[in-house]
């Protein structure tokens, strides 16, 4: 069963009686197949007409959606032969953080993602996506890994934020974020990023600090959840909607700030309705963007990675 | 002893009419299952009942991840004897000596080079039965030679421990074969070649403590023991109960020391394909199906399209091409 949002609920009422009338068999008063198709002509108007004027709130419900293709299931369709790597060499594997070797279109890249995970199991194993320190060590390992056999690194972003935990901050979670963005900084390798879903604060920029970073069209990334900032600032988390309207969360606002480099088209009614469509626009941009630095020297690639980040919010 | 051999061998020895060697039968130190040697042979001593992993002498190790069952050893050379002129309750040298005959090599390490799927390796390999394949000057030698080798030949450097630590009967000597190892793979690692441990049971002591936590990648066997104090030590000195699968491979992997956990079946396949993605990152030419069709001569040359940007077309071939090669 597919899960509606609420903002859909006349595309769902309409894919309902769609429903219906496909389970209405031997009854031939009606020319049902004609019937049907005049629904779903209706009901693709419908999507087309609602996704194309997201608000940067149902853009968070969108981000959110359980059945949205989350770093797993983008590796699972992009790279070929890969092999998961664990394990921060010092604490412990972070499942909220996956990480291997593998080949993208022919060509080996380090992999890095932040997963939330597919079923409830897998997402309680896989802290719903927030990673802990070791997770952040891993990606750092992995990213130098990448640096030592010059190996392209692709990131993916899917993550509420940095887990906000005791245990957390006694094994550093600072420190271990500032390491990661150091590490993003430091290689000398092409590093880019794709922000699939959530791409929550701390815990994103980690691993995003990149030559190149894309966005999926109806992703957010931002400094706090809406929800944080409106219970902060507006002290009721009831105004989440005014803040994520406030805080320029959505691909189309970070690319006008330059905080992004690329939006990527999701199909009509979002990735979550067609992974296939979605992950190959993903697939063709990374492909040109890996393109475009390939001929790019190491020291050139870290050089102009640090001079962007620099220019960020510069006067 | 059971019914195997107090019932079923007297049989079979009636049958054949000749004594039969106890040792055709081995008994599965996890389950207890009797396995006959040749079937423990061809399943590369993993239990067929229970899947453990039963230590793997270095030669058939070295068979076993070398394309073809090529192994080609070097000479390693004697080691120095004794030292220090160590004696404990028997003299060093007499180990050694016993060790040597027992085993048919000089010290507890084998070095060979070949291909594991085509990949370029130089494999040093433990001989836990050569004094519990301890580590002393003579097995740091044969590291530092693996080394040298696998930067010669260009080829990766893969180090096999089945180790119980540093040989305490070459003293101070022995504790200096950690930086000695470390040196060494340091040295080839800047090389820019992988490094690749395949953690054997067990691991343990001052080997662990050097080279073997310094891989580029660390791949383990099933539930091989790895750590650095021994159970009975770490027990007698925290007197609690240690936790369940404490120090076994699979508590490593948790605890974020190794990147995988892989069966000793496919052990080759996942090695050489790891080595493949590091050492050859490049697209394969026969990726690229060259179309006549297409306005891509066919005599296009390869390195054109392994380096340079690609054209979409040669994307989207490739693309299909992968997805092929994934169903
Ligand atoms: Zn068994």
């Amino acid at each position: 069963m597919r899960h509606f949002l609420d903002f859909e609920k006349p595309i769902a009422d309409l894919e309902g009686k769609i429903e219906e009338l496909r389970h209405l068999t031997g009854s031939d008063e009606l020319n049902i197949d004609e019937e049907v198709e005049k629904l779903q002509i209706k009901m693709e108007r419908q999507l087309r007409a609602t996704y194309q004027k997201l608000t940067a709130w149902q853009k968070v419900q969108v981000a959110r959606h359980p059945d949205r293709p989350h770093a797993n299931a983008v590796i699972d369709h992009l790279i070929d032969d890969f092999n998961p790597l664990a394990g921060d060499r010092g604490f412990a594997e972070d499942l909220a953080m996956v990480g291997g070797i593998g080949r993208f279109r022919g060509r080996s890249v380090v992999v890095i993602g932040t997963e939330k995970g597919a079923t409830t199991a897998d997402r309680v194993k896989r802290n719903f996506g927030m990673a802990r320190p070791e997770g952040y060590r891993k990606a750092r390992r992995l990213m130098e890994m990448a640096d030592r056999f010059k190996l392209p690194i692709l990131t993916f972003v899917d993550t509420a934020g940095a887990y906000p935990g005791v245990d957390a901050e006694a094994r550093g979670q600072a420190e271990a974020i500032a390491k990661a963005i150091e590490t993003c900084l430091n290689v000398r390798v092409p590093l880019i990023a794709s922000i699939i879903g959530e791409g929550g604060s701390g815990g994103a920029v980690a691993i995003a600090a990149g030559n190149r970073v894309l966005m999926f069209e109806h992703a957010v990334y931002s400094v706090i959840s809406p929800e944080g900032c409106a219970s902060i600032l507006w002290r009721s988390a009831e105004f989440a909607k005014d803040a994520a309207e406030a805080l320029k969360i959505t691909a189309q606002d970070l690319q006008k700030l330059g905080v992004i480099d690329r939006i990527v088209p999701e199909p009509v009614g979002g990735a979550h309705r067609d992974r296939t469509t979605a992950l190959d626009a993903l697939g063709d941009a990374i492909s040109e963007e890996l393109g475009a630095l390939a001929s790019t020297e190491g020291g050139q690639l870290r050089a102009e990675r640090r001079d962007k980040f620099l220019e960020m919010g510069a006067a | 002893m059971n019914w195997l051999t107090n019932a079923v061998l007297p049989k079979i020895q009636a049958l054949v009419g000749r004594e039969m060697p106890d040792n055709l039968w081995h008994k599965c130190p996890a389950c207890g299952q009797m396995i006959f040697h040749a079937d423990l042979a061809t399943n590369h001593r993993v239990c067929s009942e229970c899947d453990h992993h039963m230590r793997l002498p270095p030669m058939e190790r070295l068979k076993l991840l070398f394309d073809g069952g090529l192994v080609e050893p070097i000479e390693l050379g004697k080691p120095a004897i004794d030292p220090l002129k160590f004696r404990d309750r028997k003299r060093y040298s007499d180990r050694l000596r016993e060790a040597q005959s027992k085993t048919g090599r000089n010290d507890a390490i084998v070095v060979a080079h070949g291909t594991i799927e085509g990949n370029a390796a130089v494999v040093a390999a433990f001989d836990f039965d050569f004094m519990g394949g301890s580590m002393g000057s003579s097995v740091g030698e044969g590291l530092v030679r693996a080394a040298k080798l696998a930067e010669t030949q260009d080829a990766a450097l893969i180090i096999v421990p089945s180790s119980g630590g540093a040989r305490m009967q070459e003293g101070i000597l022995s504790l200096m074969q950690m930086p000695r190892t470390v040196a060494a793979v340091e040295r080839f690692k800047e090389t820019g070649r992988p490094f690749v441990v395949l953690l054997t049971d067990p691991t343990t002591g001052g080997v662990t403590a050097s080279f073997a936590m310094l891989g580029d990648l660390h791949i383990s066997e099933p539930g091989a023991i790895i750590g650095f104090a021994g159970q009975r030590v770490i027990q007698e000195t925290i007197r609690e109960q240690l936790p369940e699968g404490f120090q076994k491979a699979e508590y490593l992997l948790e605890h974020g020391m190794v990147d995988a956990v892989v069966h000793r079946h496919k052990l080759k396949q996942t090695l050489g394909g790891l080595l493949g993605l590091l050492m050859d990152p490049e697209p394969k030419a026969d990726v690229v199906k060259l179309d006549p069709a297409s306005e891509t001569p066919a005599s296009k040359p390869v390195e054109a399209n392994a380096s340079a940007p690609m054209s979409s077309a040669d994307r989207v071939e490739q693309n299909e091409a992968s997805k092929k090669s994934k169903a």
